[in-house]
């Protein structure tokens, strides 16, 4: 059967990797490609590249790093961060990204999804959503999570579904850097409205996190970054873990 | 040498790279005279059936492919091992290459598990039904990755694996030197690097 997935999230700036990195055993801890490289051999599923880069040649460093990630790394790589139109679109799957994520890039210019699914198919549109509850609702957040838009997010996410998006990846505000498990309440509030794969990220603190979101019904993948990069969950235990539980991972 | 014909459907750079990483050289072309000195042939694509098989009659290329698939080993991988069947039933009824009796249907009707979703998207593992050369350097029940929402069916002569996805998914196909795959050995980590070197070795 299909397994579910574990999925590690770099976080790219000026060609390095940010956010709760300390690798042990890497000669260059943050270097984004050794790191692929390190992640490819312990396991992981697939790997999330985020440009949190906001300048031109931060830009151009961190397509030359996806390319150098491509030409040597055979697993999925979904990227996102500055997808704003067709054209990031296309400028990220040259250098060799099979998935793309948008956010605020959708929140701007919501027809980008739909155009993006006929071009490329649904596979390759992932819909990120950024939530937070504010009075009792759960609000979509635009640029990093500091901005409320006002729009409800089950909603946002069901419609992004409709236009096309293959896939969400939903990062609770509320639970990220918390790690004390991911947002189930949030989870399950969207996996009882779409049929598309959902990835869970924001709170995962330790293995058992993961063991409690796969017993919850419609979570495809659980995915982290620091918690990864500090080692402080290893990938292949992590899956050892995972499958000693009855939980089919890739091993 | 490996052609890996272009026919203006998807994405080659991870294809092409997988084949570099296994010292393989590469080509990626539509040009007839480089597929004719090619030891061996490889059908990409994504997307939909009906516009890739435009596509690919568009470019001249289905008669030399036909003719080529006599006498050196061609795979098809994802859509382009789709392209193999008689037909498929995407979007309309669509005729294919011909290669492997049966036919491209849609999952969703036939999985037994309606929670599932579909797409049939990530890591499964491969049954082995048939030894093949293809398999030399893979054990059973290793993982691939697969990203499809049509599956060949009625094709069990040709079929030499499969993957559960509560219905057995048409993973590996072969009639003669023809051989198709419908998930992404370029995708699938150190196990579908040893299917592509094996591949290049047949």
């Amino acid at each position: 059967m299909i397994t579910k997935r574990i999925i590690p999230c770099l976080d790219v700036k000026n060609g390095r990797v940010v956010k709760g990195v300390n690798f042990e055993g890497l000669r260059d801890m943050a270097d984004p490609v050794e790191m692929a490289r390190m992640y490819n051999q312990a396991g992981a599923d697939e790997l999330v590249f985020y440009d949190i880069t906001a300048s031109y040649e931060g830009r151009t460093l961190f397509t030359d790093i996806l390319t150098q990630v491509a030409r040597e790394i055979f697993i999925p790589l979904t990227v996102g961060g500055g997808i704003n139109t067709l054209e990031d679109f296309d400028r990220v799957l040259k250098c060799g990204a099979d998935k793309v994520s948008v956010n605020s890039g959708a929140i701007r210019d919501p027809g980008l999804i739909s155009r993006a699914a006929r071009r490329y198919g649904d596979q390759c549109v992932v819909l990120s959503v950024d939530v937070k509850r504010v009075d009792g609702q759960f609000r979509v957040f635009a640029k990093g999570g500091r901005e409320d838009t006002g729009l409800d997010a089950l909603d946002w996410i069901v419609q992004g579904v409709k236009n096309g998006a293959g896939e969400i990846c939903l990062n609770s505000i509320d639970t990220d850097g918390v790690k004390q498990g991911f947002d189930l309440e949030m989870l399950d509030a969207v996996a009882a409205l779409v049929d598309v794969p959902i990835i869970a990220s924001g709170g995962a603190g330790c293995k058992e996190d993961f063991l409690e979101l796969f017993h919850h019904k419609g979570m495809d993948a659980g995915l982290a970054a620091s918690i990864f990069h500090t080692q402080k969950v290893p990938i292949g235990e992590l899956k050892k873990y995972l499958r000693y539980n009855n939980i089919e991972v890739r091993l | 040498m490996i052609a890996i014909v272009d026919y203006g459907v998807g994405n080659l750079f991870s294809l092409s790279s997988s084949l570099k990483a296994l010292d393989q050289q590469v080509e990626v072309t539509a040009d007839p005279r480089v597929l004719d000195r090619a030891d061996r042939i490889i059908l990409p694509g994504v997307g939909a059936f009906g516009d890739a098989m435009a596509k690919l009659e568009a470019t001249g290329l289905v008669p030399v492919v036909k003719e080529l698939a006599a006498r050196k080993p061609l795979l098809g991988i994802c859509l382009g091992m789709q392209l193999l069947f008689e037909e498929s039933l995407e979007y309309g009824r669509h005729k294919g290459l011909g290669f492997i009796p049966g036919q491209v249907a849609p999952l969703r009707p036939d999985l037994k598990d309606p929670g599932l979703k579909v797409p049939h998207m990530g890591w499964n593992a491969l049954h082995i039904l048939k030894d093949d050369p293809l398999f030399q350097y893979i054990r059973e029940g290793e993982y691939v990755y697969y990203v499809h929402s049509y599956y060949g069916k009625d094709c069990m002569e040709s079929t030499l694996a499969t993957s559960d996805y509560s219905v057995p998914v048409t993973g590996v196909v072969r009639r003669g030197l023809v051989w198709g795959a419908q998930f992404h050995p370029e995708k699938s980590g150190d196990t579908g690097l040893r299917i592509l070197r094996a591949f290049s070795q047949l």
